[in-house]
């Protein structure tokens, strides 16, 4: 019989967005198997209340040396989850904190790991989805092997909602492993700069056409810079960006100078989740639309009615400028 | 003080992201149709990685860098025809199969072998580079189980900078939620690193590198081991393209005025 354990983690002293998906695929995925559900923690004990009603086991690993996320002490305190449930599947969120370390806890376990999984399936046995070749080829696996952690992609599912309780929790005693790194802390765009926002309702993309010479025959990097970051302001909409865009920085052209390749979506960059998604200035084929995989609702600005950013991907293509339209789209959001 | 280095880069080469892909089933499992004859690359994050290795090697006299390919050695060939031109580097392949569906534990097995059998090796100088993900299976897996295979517990994913301090201390910045990047600071070597993009573009190609590289990387070539993945109970039910394609309203005749009355609406819509 599978013994099913969730790996969870704090943002503060409450459990964070991705870990309530995983408490929620968790749930339905113990209901499905008849398998015995438990519940991890590293941090506070008492954020597993928020998932009391699940009925699972509850185990934590706390203390200060694990406050902080770090390879070290993390893999060390999962790892101390894992034999503690003695879990055969490990289901874990897709976070920063958790894809640094589980298949580092994997491999302690002489288990196997499985990542970036959008679903979870199957009848008789566990099968999972996820994508290849950078959101181009869609998979079914499974395995056989135990124990099995799969990672699952934040946003790929409901978090859980369940009513408050008291969950008693048991502590794992992990003894802190000797580590030679000090996380001092996080670095953030300067104030104001703040363009990626996973969480907002809108993905607003910028492509390397915001850079180029207007019909005037000049370039407007300046205006461009002002109308996008017009429109995130009012918007609070997440700025996604072409790797053509990103790149003409590295090469001393015109750039936008709150752009990074941390905004790159894309074949080589991220591919967030947001329900609706704007493209704007974009061009390019099928490798590069892989930025849209996971958009609910695209639309796109552009002067190419065939460009392979719109045909068949977006709901709605609009053949225009993109200067004229969102300096428009601006004024009237600003009233 | 420059401190001396050991940087090994673990790099695998993926189809050009330019090129269709259409999966196929093999006698080994799921895989491209004509993989062997599409054009490849060096994966792009681990190329960031060879970069980046490169030029803190080059800032640290006395250093070493390694690239350690898992893949067909005729695939290997033709890459590193383009790779070589970039920076310098000891050529160690491994002749395996290509793709994203082999098990990635089995390639990080194979991969820590052959780093730990690298002739003068010292781990108090090791620093293991790679891409933090690969373009093919996309997992972020190999590297981290690569660095327990070798006792090697400081690690990190999703870097985009290392600074080097005179101590030989580094600070590191890890990518995180929200477009933050995590600051740690490791007191020394052996360490791990998973780049993102880092910050460097690719280096011109120079072709007194290239001739150079290309003197270690033929014999390197000829001598490579060939390894066998094992599936690690890892079964495929189905591989297939995405199907969906959308209606695309496409509007040619609005006004400038009406397509933005309309954005702004479905922006405010819940």
């Amino acid at each position: 019989m599978e013994k099913i354990l969730v790996l969870t983690h704090c943002d503060g002293a409450e459990l964070t967005k991705a870990s309530l998906e995983a408490v929620a695929a968790g749930q339905e995925l113990a209901a499905r198997l008849s398998a015995p559900l438990a519940i991890g923690v590293v941090g506070a004990p008492a954020a597993l209340n928020a998932v009391a009603a699940t009925g699972a086991t509850f185990f934590a690993v706390t203390g200060e040396a694990f406050a902080q996320a770090r390879y070290a002490t993390d893999a060390a305190a999962l790892e101390a989850l894992c034999r503690a449930a003695q879990a055969t599947i490990v289901l874990a969120p897709g976070s920063s904190r958790l894809n640094r370390v589980a298949a580092g806890v994997a491999a302690r376990l002489g288990g196997f790991v499985d990542t970036h999984i959008t679903a979870l399936g199957g009848e008789a046995k566990l099968e999972a989805n996820r994508w290849f070749y950078r959101q181009r080829i869609e998979a079914v696996l499974a395995r056989d092997a135990r124990p099995w952690i799969l990672v699952l992609d934040a946003g790929s599912r409901a978090p859980y909602a369940g009513t408050a309780g008291t969950a008693t929790v048991e502590t794992v005693s992990v003894e802190a492993p000797a580590t030679r790194t000090t996380v001092t802390g996080l670095r953030a765009p300067e104030q104001g700069q703040q363009t990626i926002r996973p969480d907002a309702k809108l993905l607003f993309v910028a492509g390397a056409g915001w850079t180029k010479k207007q019909p005037d025959g000049q370039l407007h990097t300046g205006k461009a810079a002002e109308l996008i970051l017009g429109f995130l302001r009012s918007t609070s909409s997440s700025l996604g960006s072409s790797k053509s865009l990103v790149d003409q920085g590295g090469e001393g052209n015109s750039v936008l100078p709150f752009l990074t390749h941390m905004n790159q979506i894309g074949q080589t960059g991220a591919t967030p989740r947001h329900p609706k998604g704007l493209s704007t200035c974009c061009h390019g084929e099928e490798p590069h639309v892989v930025g849209w995989r996971f958009i609910g609702d695209r639309r796109a600005i552009s002067l190419d009615a065939n460009c392979g950013w719109t045909r068949g991907k977006a709901d709605v293509v609009y053949i225009a400028d993109a200067f004229e339209v969102m300096e428009k789209v601006n004024a009237l959001l600003a009233k | 003080m420059p401190t001396e280095l050991q940087i090994v880069v673990c790099a695998g080469i993926v189809p050009d992201p330019l090129q269709a892909l259409e999966p196929v089933t093999t006698p080994a499992g799921p895989g491209l149709k004509n993989e062997m004859v599409l054009p490849a690359v060096l994966d792009p994050w681990a190329a960031s990685a060879l970069y980046e290795a490169a030029a803190l090697a080059q800032k640290n006299p006395g250093s070493k860098l390694w690239l350690v390919s898992l893949g067909p050695k005729a695939k290997l060939q033709q890459v590193m025809m383009t790779v070589a031109q970039k920076v310098a580097f000891e050529l160690v392949p491994v002749d395996g199969p290509i793709g994203g569906f082999p098990d990635a534990h089995s390639t990080a097995a194979a991969l820590a072998e052959a780093i730990a059998a690298l002739p003068g090796l010292d781990k108090q100088k090791l620093l293991v580079f790679g891409g933090w993900e690969s373009a093919s299976r996309g997992a972020g897996v190999t590297l981290q189980i690569i660095g327990e295979k070798l006792g090697i517990t400081e690690q990190f994913q999703g870097v985009d900078q290392i600074t080097l301090q005179g101590d030989g201390s580094f600070e590191v910045l890890e990518r995180v939620e929200g477009g933050k990047h995590q600051v740690s600071v490791c007191a020394s070597a052996p360490a791990v690193l998973g780049w993102a993009t880092g910050s460097l573009a690719e280096p011109r190609n120079n072709p007194q590198i290239g001739m150079a590289n290309m003197r270690t990387i033929m014999p390197a070539l000829q001598k490579a081991k060939t390894v066998k993945l094992d599936p690690n109970g890892l079964s495929y039910t189905s591989v297939s393209l995405p199907k969906q394609t959308r209606e695309t309203r496409v509007e040619k005749n609005m006004s400038t005025d009406e397509i933005a009355a309309e954005l702004a609406a479905w922006i405010a819509a819940e």
